[in-house]
């Protein structure tokens, strides 16, 4: 998709490395409210440092991203107070509950602090007062996504949402993510599995294995 | 803003007393290093009360060198840290919480108890009052110093070496007027010029740190 004045997000001939490997060149594209983009493409193809990238945690060796129509150095502010993000590592403390950690989250990010209904959604109440490290990979995955569903903020990355969950968490999260889409916000995530979105809100963007 | 910089704070001193090793382990390092110089040394009061500042300012700084490990390897590795840069709030002023927290709880219980491992070591009173203050005033730059460092290698593996070798050369200045100023107060003579050398060194450390920690932990990030 080119870009467009509407587009939330955009990039221009992204080239991407890792080290002294170059993953992806001549990206271009761009994303809108309203629509998933989910990257997909096989493992150590830069699902993860294309997110990244575009969240500006990396640099990009090559090319130029804006948001809303202003490169990324200038805007990054502005885009930080609408993302939530939710990459591989939870960002949950380990020594302290889930709520404990979601109350910190909220107060930093600002959000709902009141979380006993999306807790229960997540299948986390009767977890939520011990601490993390004492938590299944799935249901740490489950506390990550609880702090993105609380933040209230627009615009949702995430990196491989749907790993460790199962069948009935993948469900109930594919159903959040539409919900947040149909009220205008905006989602870039990567994904092996089907989303289970539909197609009318997911732009597909497939990257290839090594370019070399 | 300022919101923020609590919740950070709240949160690393609520981390460190739900593990008392945190807590502990610089503390009895401190203290250990300090009772074997007086073990190993032995009776001579003279050679005790010479040696005794430079040993405690030594001891303090490889005890907190022990703590700086720590303090941004486990945020790095669950993900805490790229939270933090990616929130709307400056990273700077985020961190500088988080070191803050860490001087709390790290060189704060050192420069408490130092008082006692000076009556070890014979000094006067007038030593130990400068002891504690020139530790109040110097320890704060060794870990604002320390945190530079620690985030440059906290995505690193091994990187206790490497920590080591960057910071205490930085450390020289503050551990010289330090120690000098104990030794000073401990013969009776004012110690006003290295005090004020010693909180500029703060001060600077204060005010300028908190922007390369920033820029450290984002480079370690990528």
């Amino acid at each position: 998709m080119a870009a467009t004045s509407d587009s939330l997000l955009s990039w221009f001939e992204l080239a991407l490395w890792r080290g002294d490997r170059c993953l992806q060149r001549n990206l271009t594209g761009a994303m809108v409210r309203g629509q998933a983009l989910t990257v997909r493409g096989p493992n150590g193809c830069g699902k993860t440092t294309l997110l990244r990238t575009l969240c500006g945690l990396s640099e990009a060796e090559h090319g130029e991203i804006r948001y809303g129509g202003k490169l990324l150095a200038a805007s990054r502010h502005k885009m930080y107070a609408t993302l939530a993000f939710a990459g591989h590592q939870t960002g949950l403390k380990a020594d302290l509950s889930t709520e404990e950690n979601l109350h910190f989250a909220a107060g930093l990010a600002g959000g709902s602090t009141r979380f006993s209904n999306l807790l229960a959604g997540l299948g986390l109440q009767y977890c939520a007062r011990l601490p993390v490290r004492n938590l299944s990979a799935g249901q740490r995955r489950r506390a990550a996504l609880a702090r993105v569903l609380a933040s209230g903020r627009e615009f949702w990355v995430l990196d491989e949402p749907f790993s460790n969950l199962d069948q009935a968490g993948r469900e109930w999260l594919s159903e959040r993510l539409e919900a947040h889409l149909s009220v205008g916000g905006a989602l870039m995530l990567t994904a092996h599995q089907p989303t289970g979105l539909p197609a009318t809100k997911e732009q597909v963007l497939a990257l290839d294995g090594n370019t070399g | 803003m300022i919101r923020a910089f609590w919740l950070i704070l709240e949160r690393e001193l609520a981390l460190t007393f739900r593990r008392w090793s945190d807590l502990a382990l610089p503390l009895m390092f401190f203290v250990l290093v300090g009772l074997l110089f007086t073990l190993a040394v032995g009776q001579d009061k003279a050679l005790l009360r010479a040696i005794g500042p430079g040993v405690i300012w030594v001891s303090a700084l490889l005890a907190g060198l022990l703590a700086l490990n720590r303090l941004f390897r486990e945020d790095f590795e669950d993900g805490s840290l790229e939270q933090l840069a990616l929130s709307e709030h400056p990273l700077s002023l985020l961190l500088l919480a988080k070191v803050t927290g860490h001087w709390l709880t790290t060189q704060l219980p050192l420069v408490l108890i130092a008082p006692v491992m000076a009556l070890g070591f014979d000094l006067p009173l007038a030593g130990i009052y400068a002891l504690v203050v020139t530790l109040l005033l110097g320890t704060p730059a060794i870990t604002l110093l320390g945190a530079v460092a620690a985030a440059l290698t906290c995505g690193l593996r091994q990187a206790s070496g490497l920590l080591a070798l960057l910071l205490l050369p930085l450390t020289v200045p503050v551990l010289i007027f330090g120690a000098r100023s104990v030794d000073l107060a401990a013969s009776g003579e004012s110690i006003a010029g290295p005090l004020y050398l010693l909180g500029s060194i703060t001060v600077l450390a204060l005010t300028l740190s908190p922007f390369a920690i920033a820029a450290a932990v984002r480079i370690s990030l990528d």
